[in-house]
């Protein structure tokens, strides 16, 4: 198991670094120069514009450029950003926490959710059950997100009043980030109905962001299941005299869950995408809304320091998903 | 008091009412976060409302509700005959706020003046590189390092600025967010103990509101300035909730969520109008959106074409399709809001046939050009790939073809400063400081061709114009000079100026003594909610 695991550790090392040269090089691909954004329609002289850009180490060969960012990410220095001058590790620890407490939120719901959806499908395959829930899966996965949020809004919070519009919290409360997980610091603030307001400013963004992963977990779920359904020992267990929950839940689910755990750590990374306009639509001050912010004003260290936290992220989770396949089904194991 | 609080914490409409319960909190929906709290440091208007209009003040201030100016922290100035030397005596026992992070020790002096402006100017001064990359951007682009000759402290209370030359804007200048005069002493203590970037993070000023806390992307909070020298604030504390999209934004002045909101989709103005709980006000923005030819290139050169073309187009269905009625089609370089416009212009009608005999007359057959649209949406101008489509439609009429090109923003604003660019541009200026030098000068000027000078229009009769006109201290005399260089604007037709369009602040009913600013700043020093 342990040699299993440095083995899956080496593979990281060469990928976070292509991950590095793509995140670095791809930003400068893009059109617009970050120096001359600063002045926006004012026009900066090229003599300023030169020595701006001397001072941001622009002016060196780009090849350096990278070797001299690596070498700072090696020591954990990611940069500092061109625009708020603040170093990108601070700020992304500063807003990592919402993003991450959003995506848990969504990917529960979407787990808890799209998994009992998808049994019920198989079991009921063919029913109007079964329609019902692949016909809301289709339309779950196809739906633009920015448009879905909006219309959630419009009706929950504008309507029917029953969510606040955006944020992470009333304004009333305030209280110095402990955790920077908004439902953590409510509680350990002490303060009366934090918590039930940091929970209703979860909803909506929450059932956003996992409306797309609980489609793709419930279809997947309904598939694996009906695939192992047809099994043999299904059919012997069945034919022990089991009653349906145990065959379903203990024999069946156990072994479908296999691609579903799969599905559900490659949709991590999908949530990080939708997170983007999720927390645009909900001013939800995560990484996302940062990343896009930063991507229009050509905020380089940021956007290249970003990528590649996220990217490694990404990469550690897909790490622990290949573990756990192992404790899921020992054969893989080796 | 505790079954209350808990019994509305639970809606969000709950933060307004129990904020009253305690103190009065407005909540402003800000449109994006700031880049910093440096005034100095930036350009947008986004960062200068959460920094400049809250934390800070200048010397001289933008009288609420106009683009004229009046004493602020300079309580009277005298300016020498031959028009260098300013001298400015201070406004007597200014203090400092104080906040959790600094306890200022002594009020308002000359050494913060003094402070405040050469740490943007003079090079090798401890604070001009305190952030790497940092640029004093407006400092450098009102020209005030080649203007400025000294900076003095005469005395605690008086300071002596002289200038390399005559120039009446300066004054204003001094008015703007980047003149915003910081404390010399919390500089002194951030600087003694290595944490100089503080000084962007946390501010500290002299303005209506001290700075409480920052959090990211999110909330900026403020509370009064109790001993603030222009009075104390009728609401105790301030909240930017900080709602990057205007759907969104409109939804939460709905909730009542916030109580004032800036930049609304111009669809949803109708909707914003109608709603009983808000009102909405509006006033001509200090802009203008143009499309300049370039003079110096063939057949843009000759002022018949010019001028054939400005009849081709239809403003008034750009400014229906493009802002829904919230804007109004420019006759002048300059938005009518601002002293010296020459309302005795009469602009080029809508005359297709007319337009297309001009241009048969000049010599121009089967004319095809570049438009240039913008990629991005500004105040003047929200859309202007559809603005320019109208605009091949219009020219089709008169049988010059048309085709579109846009770059991304940075490389647009670029290429659309060369010389030898080919086309009309389309582009526009938000005013800086309500002076017609800054956009008569600064965007027409014989020194701004191959800058700001899109039309790469060099008129002599114009630009002695302005030039006396900025040199002239008298405001009658300037008027005067800048109204005849409108005439010769509109004679010469480098541009064909298209729209200023209307500025519109939506806000809840019981928002009391919000005054909209042509200047585009959103600033809350004297705002109330009434029960």
């Amino acid at each position: 198991m342990f040699r299993f695991f440095l083995g899956r550790l080496a593979v990281l090392i060469p990928t976070f670094i292509g991950v590095s040269i793509i995140a670095f090089s791809f930003i400068r691909l893009l059109p617009g120069d970050p120096v001359a954004l600063l002045s926006g329609e004012r026009v900066m002289s090229p003599e300023r514009h030169a020595e701006i850009s001397r001072q941001l180490g622009f002016d060196r060969p780009i090849v350096m450029q990278y070797l001299d960012y690596l070498w700072g990410v090696l020591q954990g220095d990611f940069g500092t950003s061109i625009v708020t001058k603040r170093p990108v590790m601070d700020q992304f620890l500063e807003l990592f926490p919402a993003t991450v407490e959003l995506s848990l939120c969504a990917i529960i719901f979407a787990v808890l959710v799209g998994i009992p959806a998808g049994v019920v499908a198989a079991v009921k395959r063919g029913s109007i059950f079964d329609q019902i829930i692949m016909g809301t899966a289709l339309v779950g996965f196809s739906m633009p997100i920015f448009w879905w949020g909006l219309l959630l809004i419009m009706l929950v919070s504008g309507t029917l009043q029953w969510t606040p519009v955006s944020g992470r919290i009333s304004l009333m409360f305030y209280f110095p980030s402990v955790t920077g997980f908004m439902l953590i610091d409510s509680l350990l603030s002490g303060q009366e109905g934090a918590f039930r307001s940091a929970l209703h400013h979860l909803i909506l963004p929450t059932i956003v962001l996992g409306t797309i992963p609980l489609a793709v977990i419930a279809r997947q779920t309904r598939s694996a299941m009906l695939e192992v359904l047809s099994e043999d020992y299904v059919r012997t267990a069945r034919a022990k005299g089991l009653s349906t929950f145990r065959v379903v839940g203990i024999h069946a689910l156990r072994n479908a869950m296999i691609p579903v755990v799969t599905t559900i750590g490659l949709q991590i990374g999908v949530m990080l995408a939708g997170a983007i306009l999720t927390e645009t639509i909900f001013s939800w001050p995560g990484i996302g809304k940062w990343l896009l912010d930063s991507v229009s004003r050509r905020d380089y260290a940021v956007i290249q320091g970003g990528l590649l936290i996220i990217a490694a992220v990404i990469m550690l989770v897909n790490l622990a998903v290949d573990l756990l396949y192992g404790l899921i089904n020992p054969r893989i194991r080796h | 008091m505790k079954k209350l609080t808990t019994l509305l914490a639970a809606t969000a409409l709950a933060t307004l009412m129990a904020g009253t319960a305690w103190s009065k909190t407005f909540v402003f929906c800000s449109e994006g976060s700031p880049e910093g709290f440096d005034p100095g440091l930036y350009t947008a208007g986004t960062t200068f409302d959460a920094a400049a209009h809250t934390v800070y003040s200048r010397l001289l201030e933008f009288k609420k509700g106009t683009t004229e100016t009046e004493p602020g922290l300079a309580e009277s100035w005298t300016i020498s005959d031959d028009g260098l030397e300013y001298t400015f005596k201070l406004r007597p026992g200014v203090k400092f706020q104080t906040t959790e992070y600094f306890t200022p020790t002594r009020e308002l002096n000359a050494d913060d003046v003094v402070f405040s402006i050469e740490r943007q100017w003079k090079s090798d001064h401890p604070w001009h590189g305190y952030v790497t990359g940092g640029s004093w951007e407006y400092f450098a682009g009102m020209g005030l390092p080649e203007l400025l000759e000294s900076v003095e402290k005469v005395d605690d209370m008086t300071v002596k600025i002289k200038l390399k030359r005559k120039e009446a804007p300066f004054l204003a200048n001094l008015a703007m967010p980047f003149a915003s005069i910081m404390s010399k002493e919390y500089a002194d203590k951030l600087q003694a103990e290595g944490k100089m970037n503080q000084l962007n993070q946390m501010p500290l000023g002299t303005g209506p509101f001290a700075f409480v806390a920052y959090q990211q992307d999110a909330v900026i909070r403020y509370k009064a300035h109790p001993e603030f020298w222009g009075g104390k604030q009728k609401i105790d504390d301030l909240v930017f909730a900080i709602t990057t999209d205007a759907a969104v934004r409109f939804q939460k002045l709905q909730a009542g969520e916030c109580h004032l909101m800036p930049y609304p989709n111009a669809a949803d103005v109708e909707a914003m109008k109608a709603d009983p709980n808000l009102k909405v006000m509006e006033q001509a923005g200090l802009n203008v959106a143009y499309l300049a030819y370039n003079t110096t290139q063939p057949p843009f050169d000759k002022l018949e074409v010019r001028k054939a073309l400005n009849k081709a187009i239809n403003k008034e269905a750009i400014v229906d399709a493009v802002f829904q009625g919230q804007a109004q089609p420019a006759t002048n370089p300059i938005p009518p809001t601002m002293w010296s416009y020459n309302e005795q212009i009469e602009d080029d009608t809508y005359d297709p046939e007319a337009a297309k005999k001009m241009l048969e007359d000049a010599g121009v057959k089967d004319l095809s050009m570049k438009v240039w649209a913008m990629p991005v949406a500004r105040p003047y101008m929200l859309n202007a790939r559809r603005a320019a489509e109208l605009m091949q439609a219009d020219f089709a009429k008169v049988g010059v073809k048309v085709e579109i090109v846009s770059y991304e923003w940075a490389e647009y604003l670029e290429k659309s400063k060369a010389k030898d660019r080919d086309g009309a541009v389309i582009l526009g200026w938000t005013g800086d400081n309500g002076d017609p030098d800054n956009f008569l000068d600064t965007l027409l000027g014989c020194d701004a061709v191959g800058g700001n000078n899109r039309a790469q229009w060099c008129n002599q009769e114009f630009d002695e114009l302005v030039t006396k006109a900025k040199e002239a201290s008298d405001v009658a005399e300037r008027t005067k000079l800048y109204e005849e260089a409108q005439v010769v604007f509109k004679r010469e037709a480098p541009w064909a100026t298209l729209d200023h369009s209307l500025s519109i602040v939506p806000m809840r009913k019981n928002v009391e003594g919000f005054v909209q600013s042509p200047l585009g700043d959103f600033a809350f020093d004297g705002v109330d909610i009434v029960e």
